[in-house]
């Protein structure tokens, strides 16, 4: 384990020499990204001034979820550029070469590049996290900041966990991967609102299923002191970012069932 | 504007239409991406029909459209998303300058920029039978997505749809052609997507942004790619107004083709100069 | 104790039909042919330590099939498979820590770092004891010449360049095993040679089994003592260059530079190829002793010089898929 990780810091510290070659094109990109990010909460900010608020949630309390999602996504999207681009590698021949190395393929992709330009949504998901806390004068504890850190943690493994899923689909095909982004970005867009504005079958979708309540809604409550309509434990909104984390372990799961298919058919 | 010789019209046709049938092949063996990206634009539309939903619950004020209006205008966005450059270059182009078969291109007798302008159209509107008419359909049936409400509000959308998918082709030939410099042809890419994003309707209906915005929104050609065509169609600018927005839509078409062929001009003078 | 066994492996593929033209596509939607292809279709083999061998076959013959279930990425359908005591895919990891694999098309380097940095990164994948690996990495540095290539990123090598380095990546952990998929290919002579010596030396002083697909026949005829040969996912041919020269033709070539440009006939010999004054001739040595026939030929004609070759492998070859049809 302590050897797995070691390897993982060298992989990264070279991803990240390797990166800095490109001094230019990376400024640009992570500059682009941060625009793209904040296009968005223009649109969300419009919205509010016209609107005023959503179901009883203002626009702060809002950018709270805003930015709160942002930052896990920015880190998972980092993390997990191997599994993202998997399908090409499977196609290519290339993943063959991980399976000639006497190391797990999970760990040699999530090694396989930490992608510094998402730095661009990860400063744009901080800027607006930190206008929110600071706009809604949010008392923080100690038990508040571990609530943030663990929700920040558990929505990088969940969004981690459903790009590990993705790449499993690329063993059986590389067709239908587009699907996948309705759970990895799309969820993005759903977190950025409160979950009772959604129908039933949608929220228990993204509640029970993919468990990004877990990590955005739930724990807000919990730090926001707001009530819950949909009537969850309390004592959830305090540890439920941890479902996420066994959500990953459930996706490495199915991804090693994956390379076992590949493993037999080799296509 | 560039001459357009008839030999250079026919290899255009010629090569749109080979394009295009390659498109449409493709796009028929990869069935599964065809409904997962069916799929996809479903579940994005049902989640900004929800947003609109909750937001209209939640005040009495008025606002620039109706709920049903905004739910129409949503959809459509979704149906025509194919309109919004937002994969950016023309992606066998893009794999041409990688590997340097671009200077191949030069030998070619034609005209390139209307070479690859056919491309680009091609790449607009194949994936409309797959993506737009079933999503459209499907959105009618089920998602309230209304029709327009008279026969010249139907003919006022369908000649600005026209010029939008020109248009559209033409903001991809002209990041196409920026990936000759490779650096700046990226960045441009990031730029221009950020702004087409923005300001063509596609996150929200351009309405909702703020009063003071909609003087530089009205400046920028992007609100001819989405926002336009849809309030046409929604009955929302009234169809005798395409006399006024036509001749906008024309000028913005000449003006980026213009700029494309300009910079590709330049482009073949670097590529040339540096030997490929 | 032979280093590999394989017995009687079978191993076949499902592959999907498409029609050709946009309505063959749209008959496709609703429902798809899938064909079945054998690509192994009951190997046997085994190899002992230190061999060198050529495994030899056109393309689709089942050649990187082999060696991909050999190298533990394929699990075959049926068959047995032992290498250094291990079965490659039920014991994966502890299988390839043990072989090395270097692909003449593709590099396992990293392609924006320094060579020395992926050297690094091996040896942390590979767990090589620190002190080992420092010293094997500068015995390659010193055999392959490395020293000036060691900080340059690896995109900007030359193919021979990265081909040298991409043979020490794969050697770092000290395999006893070493697959290696057209590593001439698209090199210059100069590289080509050098790759070759230094396969030849590896195998010779380090006693390293090496398993050297290929379509370069020279390679084959600079290198390997063993040649094993496929075709349709069998072996058609497996032993010493010489027997398989021996069983499909016992053809020499006797190639003659005339004086002048004149014809050749002979009972014992026939002309296959005349390009002005060299004639090209094909002969039994078992009908005709080639002393004789020089002797018989020099006789006739002013003869500038002449030497003698064995059928050119490829033509060996060639013959040997026929006969197989």
């Amino acid at each position: 384990m302590t050897n797995a990780l070691r390897l993982y810091m060298h992989y990264l510290s070279q991803s990240i020499r390797s990166q800095m070659q490109y001094r230019v094109s990376f400024i640009m990109l992570s500059f682009g990204h941060f625009l793209t990010t904040g296009i968005e909460f223009l649109a969300i900010a419009s919205l509010f001034a016209r609107f005023k608020h959503i179901q009883g949630w203002t626009l702060p309390e809002v950018a709270f979820l805003y930015g709160l999602i942002n930052i896990s996504f920015a880190f998972a999207d980092a993390a997990s550029r191997g599994f993202d681009i998997f399908g090409t590698m499977v196609k290519s021949g290339d993943f063959d070469r991980l399976l000639l190395r006497p190391r797990s393929t999970a760990l040699q992709l999530a090694g396989h590049e930490l992608t510094l330009r998402r730095v661009g949504r990860l400063l744009q998901g901080l800027a607006v996290f930190a206008w929110a806390s600071y706009t809604l004068d949010i008392s923080w504890s100690a038990p508040k900041i571990y609530l943030v850190l663990i929700a920040i943690f558990g929505g990088a493994c969940l969004f981690i966990g459903l790009m590990v899923i993705q790449a499993t689909i690329a063993f059986w095909t590389t067709e239908s991967l587009e699907l996948m982004n309705t759970m990895t970005y799309g969820g993005v867009e759903t977190a950025q609102y409160p979950l009772p504005i959604y129908r039933t079958w949608f929220r228990k979708f993204f509640t029970y299923i993919v468990p990004l309540a877990c990590v955005n809604y739930l724990p807000a409550l919990a730090i926001l002191e707001r009530g819950d309509p949909l009537g969850f434990p309390i004592a959830l909104q305090w540890c439920a970012p941890l479902i996420c984390v066994i959500f990953l372990i459930i996706a490495l799961q199915i991804w090693k069932i994956g390379v076992r298919y590949y493993r037999s058919t080799g296509s | 504007m560039p001459k357009i010789t008839n030999r250079t019209s026919s290899f255009a046709i010629r090569s749109y239409i080979a394009v295009l049938s390659a498109r449409f092949r493709t796009l028929l063996q990869y069935r599964a991406a065809a409904f997962a990206g069916f799929g996809t634009q479903l579940f994005w539309g049902l989640i900004r029909v929800m947003i609109f939903e909750a937001f209209y619950r939640s005040s009495t004020a008025p606002q620039p459209m109706t709920a049903d209006e905004v739910i129409t205008y949503i959809w459509l966005g979704q149906a025509f998303l194919v309109l919004i450059p937002y994969q950016g270059a023309d992606p066998d182009v893009r794999a041409m300058v990688r590997s340097g078969n671009v200077v191949y291109e030069l030998v070619r007798p034609t005209n390139l920029y209307f070479f690859w302008y056919s491309r680009a159209i091609a790449q607009r509107t194949a994936p409309g039978v797959f993506r737009a008419l079933p999503m459209f359909i499907t959105a009618s049936l089920f998602f309230n997505l209304q029709m327009p409400p008279s026969f010249s509000a139907t003919c006022a959308w369908l000649v600005s749809m026209l010029f939008a998918v020109l248009i559209s082709a033409a903001i991809t030939n002209l990041l196409s052609i920026s990936l000759l410099w490779t650096i700046s042809g990226e960045g441009l890419g990031v730029l221009l997507g950020s702004l087409t994003w923005l300001f063509s309707g596609i996150i929200i209906p351009l309405l909702f942004f703020p009063d003071w915005a909609q003087t530089a929104i009205n400046i920028l050609p992007f609100r001819y790619l989405m926002d336009i065509p849809f309030r046409f169609y929604l009955g929302h600018i009234s169809p005798e107004q395409i006399w006024y927005h036509l001749p906008f839509q024309i000028a913005y078409l000449i003006a980026l083709i213009t700029a494309g062929h300009l910079i590709l001009t330049r482009g073949i003078r670097r590529l040339v100069a540096q030997g490929g | 104790m032979p280093h590999i066994i394989v017995e009687n492996l079978v191993k076949t593929f499902q592959i999907a039909q498409r029609q050709p033209g946009v309505w063959g596509a749209l008959r496709g939607v609703m429902h798809r042919n899938y064909r079945q292809i054998t690509a192994l279709d009951g190997i046997s083999f085994t190899i002992e330590p230190g061999e060198l061998i050529g495994y030899i076959g056109p393309n689709g013959a089942g050649k990187s099939t082999t060696v991909k279930v050999l190298s533990g990425i394929l699990v075959p359908d049926t068959g047995r498979c032992e290498i250094l005591g291990r079965v490659p895919w039920k014991e994966r990891i502890a299988h390839v820590a043990q072989i090395g694999v270097v692909f003449g098309q593709r590099t396992q380097l990293w392609w924006d770092l320094p060579v020395i940095e992926s050297f690094d990164l091996l040896r942390d994948i590979y767990r090589v004891d620190h002190h080992q690996y420092a010293q094997t990495r500068d015995e390659m540095i010193a055999i392959l010449d490395l020293e000036s290539l060691l900080d340059i990123p690896v995109r900007q090598l030359s193919l021979g360049q990265r081909m040298r380095c991409d043979l020490a990546a794969a050697l770092l952990h000290r395999p006893s095993i070493l697959f290696l998929d057209e590593p001439t290919i698209g090199l210059d002579v100069v590289s080509k040679l050098a790759v070759r010596d230094f396969i030849k030396r590896l195998n010779q002083e380090r006693d390293v089994t090496v398993i050297l697909t290929t379509h370069d026949m020279d390679d084959i005829e600079a290198l390997c003592t063993r040649v094993m040969v496929i075709g349709q996912g069998q072996i058609l041919s497996d032993g010493p260059l010489e027997n398989l020269r021996a069983r499909v033709t016992t053809e020499r070539r006797l190639i003659v530079d005339l004086e002048e440009i004149e014809d050749i006939t002979d009972p014992d010999a026939s002309v296959v190829l005349r390009d002005g004054h060299r004639v090209h001739l094909t002969f039994d040595p078992d009908r005709i002793a080639t002393a004789d026939l020089i002797a018989r030929i020099t006789a006739q004609h002013p003869v500038r010089d002449l030497f003698v070759e064995n059928t050119p492998i490829e033509e060996i070859i060639s013959r040997l898929y026929a006969e197989n049809h």
